[in-house]
């Protein structure tokens, strides 16, 4: 790979765009992958900001019994928004489209994806959609107030804007689906000469997995949510017991979806952890086809456990223990990730960067997340905890501290390649820090408070539940500090930060062969593989020094 | 690889030009418009199981003749833009354009037929909503909501397919699409091909079980 390196002297993709266009313009019609990815990051962050300053309220209205500072109508469209926004714009598409378009093509050696006009389209269908979640807020109507789950029969006799809200999911599922065909087929096109697909980083493995679900769940929301917008213009009759139809197979048909959509969510994030382990253990990866193909097991089998979020809708015993079973199947191959991830460390030469502390907040967060999941997917415990605050606990511990906690370190560990500059790694670990105990205050009451029977989108609560709400509450606030400082340290250093090596970490996947920033189209020359993936001896043929 | 040149042109396109890529990109969308209807198929197959006798009762109501009618309009248009493929790619590009506009009229001749077959039902009063369709049993309900939805689906795409062939059409006469370079003409004709294949379904499911 020794050919993969730039000059110094090119231009960065910073200062050369694919459009003739200058200045914003040059951003909104490029179709660079990086530039789309930056343009995804920045929207898809803000979108998180405000889904979290949502949460931020919800929490103060919960710090006591009664209505605090909102009615309870405005409480139970806050509720939504928090979830359509976390789901729908931020969790789902983030990794993949931020993280995937920049260093998909960069780690397979390409000069961008296979489609780099789809890929803006993509973007641009993102937005629309975005635009018409916010147009739902204000028009007459009101805000959607159904929870992120849109459930009939609510969805259709709510009086709120649900039809104009869920068809911005429905623009959103689009833009997931041209992004998850453009990177299949760009993982099959266009990998760079002797990277065979054994020879593809893990991060190019899970997101490959990741958008196979994306073509193959996402039409099924899709039709579902159609369904529900005709049922509430004309009364079809397909969901109305009154007329014959049955509520419970629109639950099936959104969780044949929304189940895998939880894999989008987080296969990304078990890349990104094989990504950073391996660098900052100075180790290859241990069982690389064991995390490879357990991607993909994943991949098959959370297609298949949908019904367990409908084990208390009244379906029959026979589906139950089935669904029950496949959910402790689907658990096996993330136990095979940790489990090897574990053994990475094992003799490494261990360096506590920022991004290798987020990946272990990460192992200890998603395997509390992990195991209370096996909670709720037994019947038994199931029917005591369902609705309640476990689960909300149960997927912020898999989602935020999984998902969540991986875009942080992600976006820890490829800042400098992505800007070319250092931040304040003393800082960062402050951040990390914080992030945990802020975490854990703001979501472990919560599998108690659900153990004690608080049900889940309550406005109101008995008084006994208040000490451990209070505690939640105060979380709410820690975590606020923490994400001013864990972002506030990023955009300090964007702009006063000191210019950062191009390979700061010395890892070896192809992105690290190039320059940082990378030129427009990525490689110089277009670099030939002949290493696995995570083999360090390429370290002294990349003249890497470590400080 | 020799070109290290990053000059930006109109032709970049050109350059990162790869038809197998590209057909792989639609073969993955066409999957995806079939799980798209396949979740309706799959409403369609609960639902036909639990009123199987109403279900044959609904159909009787439909045209079979109209049915059958457009059944081998599509058909034949699914001949049509196959040979105006092989026509370009034969380097006829007059022929090529000849049933490309034969096709287009076989889809909106379709669409006609589905106006006022669907206007028919409508003067009988039986539309989603409708008293007459109301007072029925709940079978039958669903299956002309089914009916409904499933060939309005169907139909939506039949008019996004003549968007295509007509936005395909346009580039063949600019010379945009030759005999060299075809596969957005191919494409197109997979996604016809696709739209063609899914009416084959509904057509038995709807107006021959009865």
């Amino acid at each position: 790979m020794s050919n993969g390196t730039v000059a110094a002297t090119e231009k960065n993709f910073y200062e050369e765009g694919t459009s003739r266009h200058k200045g914003i313009l040059g951003w909104l019609l490029s179709t660079d992958h990086k530039r789309i990815g930056l343009m995804y990051l920045v929207t898809i962050a803000s979108f998180f900001i405000v889904g979290v300053i949502i949460g931020v309220f919800m929490r103060l209205e919960l710090i006591a019994p009664g209505p605090t500072i909102m009615e309870a109508q405005t409480y139970n469209t806050l509720f939504t928004l928090h979830g359509v926004i976390m789901i729908f714009l931020f969790i789902i598409p983030g990794l993949p489209a931020i993280f995937g378009n920049f260093f998909l093509p960069l780690q397979l050696g390409a000069k961008d994806v296979a489609f780099p006009r789809l890929n803006l389209l993509s973007y641009w269908i993102y937005l629309i959609g975005a635009f018409l979640v916010l147009l739902s807020l204000v028009l007459p109507g009101g805000p959607i107030d159904t929870g992120w789950t849109f459930y009939i029969p609510y969805s259709v006799r709510s009086t709120t804007n649900v039809s104009l809200a869920i068809f911005a999911a429905f623009v959103l599922g689009f833009s997931s689906i041209l992004t998850g065909l453009n990177f299949i087929t760009t993982v099959h096109r266009l990998r760079a000469p002797g990277m065979t697909f054994f020879r593809m980083p893990l991060f190019v493995w899970s997101t490959y997995a990741t958008a196979w679900i994306q073509v193959i769940a996402t039409p099924v929301i899709g039709i579902t949510i159609l369904l529900v917008i005709i049922e509430r213009a004309f009364g079809v009759g397909i969901f109305d017991p009154a007329l014959g139809g049955d509520p419970i197979l629109f639950q099936h048909l959104f969780w044949i979806y929304s189940h895998p959509a939880v894999y989008i969510m987080i296969l990304p994030a078990m890349g990104v952890v094989s990504e950073i382990i391996p660098t900052f253990a100075r180790r290859t990866i241990f069982g690389y086809k064991a995390i490879a193909m357990s991607s993909l097991a994943i991949a098959f089998v959370g297609y298949l456990v949908w019904a367990h979020h409908m084990f208390t809708s009244g379906i029959s015993d026979t589906a139950r223990w089935i669904f029950s079973l496949l959910t402790f199947i689907v658990a096996l191959p993330s136990g095979v990730k940790v489990f090897n991830w574990v053994a990475t460390l094992y003799k490494g030469s261990i360096d506590p960067k920022p991004p290798f502390l987020w990946v272990m907040n990460f192992i200890v967060l998603f395997s509390i997340g992990g195991l209370t999941g096996l909670v709720v997917g037994s019947l038994s415990t199931d029917i005591h905890l369902h609705d309640t605050y476990f689960v909300v606990a149960h997927f912020h511990y898999v989602m935020f501290g999984g998902t969540g906690t991986i875009f942080f370190a992600a976006l820890y560990y490829w800042f400098p390649k992505m800007f070319g500059k250092s931040y304040n790694i003393k800082l960062a670990n402050v951040g990390v820090a914080l992030f945990f105990i802020a975490f854990n205050m703001l979501y472990f009451p919560k599998f108690i408070l659900g153990y004690m029977g608080m049900p889940r989108r309550y406005f109101d609560y008995l008084p006994e539940f208040q000490s451990l709400q209070l505690v939640s509450t105060i979380g709410s606030w820690l975590m606020l500090i923490t994400m001013i400082i864990v972002f506030g340290n990023l955009i300090h250093s964007l702009f006063k930060g000191k210019k950062s090596h191009s390979n700061p970490w010395g890892g070896v996947t192809l992105e690290w062969h190039t320059s940082s920033p990378p030129p427009l189209e990525n490689f110089h020359e277009i670099p030939t593989v002949n290493h696995e993936p995570y083999d360090f001896s390429q370290l002294k043929e990349m003249d890497y020094e470590s400080k | 690889m020799s070109q290290n040149d990053h000059a930006v042109t109109a032709n970049d396109q050109h350059v990162h030009r790869d038809d197998i890529g590209s057909k792989m990109g639609m073969w993955l969308f066409l999957f995806t418009e079939l799980l798209l209807f396949g979740g309706m198929f799959l409403i369609y197959a609960v639902y036909r199981f639990q009123h199987t006798e109403l279900f044959k009762l609904a159909a009787l109501e439909l045209d079979t003749a109209v049915g059958t009618l457009n059944t081998i309009i599509l058909l034949t248009s699914s001949l049509t833009v196959a040979l105006a493929i092989t026509a370009l790619q034969k380097g006829n590009k007059f022929l090529s354009i000849l049933n490309l506009v034969i096709t287009i009229v076989f889809a909106l001749t379709f669409m006609v037929n589905k106006f006022f077959e669907w206007s028919v039902k409508f003067s009988h009063g039986i539309y989603p909503g409708s008293e007459d369709l109301t007072s029925k049993q709940n079978g039958e309900i669903l299956f002309f909501g089914l009916y409904y939805v499933m060939t309005g689906l169907h139909g939506l795409h039949v008019v996004i397919g003549v968007a295509l062939l007509t936005y395909v059409l346009v580039l063949i006469i600019k010379n945009k699409i030759t005999s060299e370079n075809f596969i957005k003409l191919e494409n197109s004709g997979l996604y016809w091909h696709l739209v063609d294949l899914i009416w084959i379904f509904l057509f038995p499911l709807f107006y021959l079980i009865h």
